[in-house]
């Protein structure tokens, strides 16, 4: 087995910014229906629950190499169940480029401050670490 | 420099939040060298459909696209806008 491993952070002014600008529509690009349902309920703000969507989303497009599909935004969908977990679960081009790497499972941990949020991503894959 | 070369800048130099000026960008620079973050890119994508009235496929949503100018110059085209 070997694990991959992405990270990355969103400053939430900035997501904030994006949907003064261009409202829904920014939303809907990024996020599938129930992501966004999962935003707008959010306590704190739909703007933080966005960036760490959106950096889940980015820190799991590290782990995923080019391919001959292309992997959207909406092709990964990152859901809080009411447990309080968070999981992502890949579809279309996201999970055919899973596939071609046997990757089996992906953990995601969200987290944030007043101003940034953060994603990390891990990833088991049951290919050997030089098909990686 | 073509009209839709300059809105393309104008797009970048608004939305970009790139720390050069996107008019001394040459055609081919690499904008994520230069400091495109793909959130950034997502919000290049959305003006530039406000500003040509298009819809980027899913198909054009990729890091490629947005690469430099000359790239996303060829993707508008492929659209048929900026022609």
């Amino acid at each position: 087995m070997t694990l991959l491993v992405g990270v990355d952070f969103q400053e939430i002014d900035d997501v904030r910014e994006s949907i003064e600008n261009f409202g829904d529509r920014f939303l809907r690009r990024i996020c599938t229906d129930d992501e966004i349902d999962d935003c707008r309920r959010n306590a704190q703000s739909t703007a933080g629950a966005l960036a760490s969507r959106f950096a889940a989303k980015e820190a799991v497009f590290k782990i995923l190499k080019d391919g001959d599909v292309v992997a959207t935004w909406h092709d990964i969908e990152v859901r809080r169940l009411e447990s309080g977990q968070t999981t992502v679960t890949l579809h279309g081009g996201a999970a055919t480029l899973a596939a071609q790497q046997g990757i089996t499972t992906i953990f995601v941990s969200l987290s944030q401050s007043r101003r940034t949020a953060a994603a990390l991503v891990v990833a088991e894959s049951d290919a050997r670490g030089s098909d990686q | 420099m073509s009209d839709v070369d300059t809105t393309i800048r104008e797009v970048l130099q608004a939305h970009g939040k790139l720390p050069v000026s996107a008019m001394s960008l040459r055609d081919d620079d690499d904008l994520y060298q230069h400091g495109l973050s793909s959130f950034a890119s997502v919000n290049v994508m959305l003006a530039l459909e406000n500003t040509f009235d298009i819809e980027f496929p899913d198909v054009l949503l990729k890091r490629e696209t947005f690469k430099s100018v000359a790239a996303i110059r060829s993707a508008l085209a492929s659209l048929g806008a900026g022609a």
